[in-house]
């Protein structure tokens, strides 16, 4: 049997990653000094409910609605020729320009830096933000790319057998964030 | 977070060629539409262009003249960052004797990725393919079939009408020497639309009914009550001998005017592949009026073979071949 990812460990339940998503939404808020030009921008797949949420909060705190546009780097992925068959690919889209905001891209998990690289890539096709910010619920090590996030929900240590997963009731009918290990099957 | 009309998440597309329609599963034909929807959207941007196929070589082969296919698939190949090289017959040893292995195989010793062909023998992109570790796509062979414009023409019967399944699609006009009609059968009929063809007598070649179509025997007939009518070029030049008396006379019992459009569905839409011949199987006023969506296609095919090329693309020549082995 090949190795399966098994659930370990629950890092985070739904009102815990509630908390976190909240706090970052008061962070996004405090750096920048409000809701003035910014603009969340969900990576799909899961950086998409990320950002709705984020959006939800901040508009629970400050009454005010903050555009939410959603990103798919498949264009510009750097392993487009090593990997077979071609990923599907889905329509990016923005509800305004992207010129002079402050765009928070949002993403579930960081872990190499390749998304992220991807993403600045694509953002810039868009348009010029005046200045692009990263949130992510999950920071875990094994970096390629010297890239960091701004805001993050917690840092995970992990192993390369593990993986972190964060899920979302709109893509995976739950909320947590939750580490799988690989193992082989019995 | 399935879409509608969205293909499952774990289809895989396989096929290193695209040479017909004939040859696709439905499956197959949706996951190129759907991927086609993602690429429009390239085309409203600031910078129309993604760096997804940087790095590899389209060779446009043209034997037989083209400006609107050629030039559509030249812009799919810029605004996806790959090069592109364009060989037409006339300015190049296509015109010299030279001949269609001899030119594959010193093609392929400058080891493009994919090749585009447009050829007037059917089956020379087949050959080509058999050939060459090189992706085919076949942009026209003969009166055989030209499957990216029936996919281009799939696009906007799908934006206009939300799907396939269901609608009553009139086809008409030179059936016998039309390759957009052949690969528009088998796509139409493979997604469930009802297809209903319509033509002169001398246009019309025997035993159609065997592709699962209706025959009318006028225009009047064919266009009853349809969602969708796709008005065929008169092609003179691929004709040889006139195959009715004069184009006036075509344009009186063939030609589609307001008048006779009034037969169809209220939001019929009236599409054709291009070039048109004003006056002969279409007047002005349908061609410019507003049931018509013919310059909807041509902007659209730019999104459809951006698609094709992106999924051709990620098919390993020495997969596909251990595949046809197995």
């Amino acid at each position: 049997m090949p190795p399966t990812l098994q659930p370990k460990k629950t890092i985070l339940d739904k009102k815990q990653l509630r908390r976190v998503i909240r706090r970052i939404a008061g962070e996004v808020l405090e750096r920048d000094g409000g809701t003035a030009d910014l603009m969340l921008v969900g990576i799909r797949t899961r950086g998409v409910p990320f950002a709705e949420r984020l959006a939800a909060e901040i508009e629970a705190m400050e009454g005010v609605r903050v555009p939410v546009g959603v990103l798919d780097i498949t264009l510009y992925r750097d392993d487009l020729s090593t990997i077979a068959p071609q990923p599907v690919v889905r329509a990016s889209r923005f509800p305004e320009p992207l010129d002079g905001r402050v765009v928070v891209l949002a993403d579930d998990v960081l872990y190499t830096g390749r998304t992220i690289r991807a993403a600045l890539d694509a953002l810039v096709d868009y348009g010029r933000p005046r200045a692009v910010r990263l949130a992510v619920v999950a920071d875990r090590s094994g970096r390629e790319l010297p890239i960091q996030a701004d805001f993050v929900g917690l840092s995970v240590p992990t192993s390369t057998d593990e993986h972190v997963e964060v899920r979302f009731a709109e893509t995976d009918g739950a909320d947590d964030v939750r580490i799988l290990e690989r193992r082989e099957e019995p | 977070m399935a879409e509608p009309g969205r293909a499952g998440g774990d289809f895989r597309w396989t096929r290193k060629d695209l040479l017909g329609i004939a040859e696709l599963s439905a499956e197959e034909i949706r996951a190129i539409l759907d991927t086609a929807e993602s690429f429009r959207e390239v085309a409203e941007r600031p910078i129309k262009k993604v760096p997804t196929l940087r790095g590899k070589t389209v060779v446009n082969l043209f034997f037989e003249t083209s400006t609107r296919t050629r030039s559509s698939f030249e812009i799919a190949e810029k605004r996806l960052s790959a090069d592109g090289l364009n060989f037409s017959a006339s300015s190049s040893s296509l015109s010299k004797g030279e001949s269609l292995v001899d030119t594959a195989l010193n093609l392929q010793a400058m080891a493009p990725d994919l090749i585009v062909i447009r050829h007037a023998y059917p089956g020379a992109p087949h050959m080509l393919a058999r050939r060459l570790a090189a992706g085919v796509i076949n942009a026209g062979d003969g009166a055989h079939e030209h499957p990216t414009q029936a996919l281009l023409d799939a696009f906007t019967i799908r934006q206009h009408k939300g799907g396939i399944e269901g609608l009553e699609v009139a086809i008409v006009g030179d059936i016998e020497h039309s390759r957009v009609v052949r690969s528009n059968i088998h796509l139409l009929t493979k997604l469930g639309a009802r297809v209903t063809v319509a033509g002169p007598r001398t246009l019309m070649p025997p035993a159609l009914e065997t592709l699962g179509v209706e025959v009318a025997h006028s225009l009047e007939e064919a266009i009853e009550g349809k969602d969708v009518i796709m008005m065929l070029r008169i092609q003179l030049e691929r004709q040889g001998r006139m195959a009715f008396p004069s184009t006036r006379e075509y344009f009186n019992l063939f030609g589609l005017t307001a008048e006779r459009l009034r037969r169809a569905k209220e939001d019929v839409i009236v599409m054709h592949p291009g070039p048109m011949n004003r006056g002969v199987e279409i007047a002005s006023e349908v061609a410019d009026g507003p049931f018509s969506v013919i310059l909807e296609q041509v902007a659209n095919g730019v999104a459809v073979r951006m698609a094709v090329l992106y999924l051709l693309s990620g098919v390993r020549p020495d997969e596909a071949r251990a595949r046809g082995a197995a």
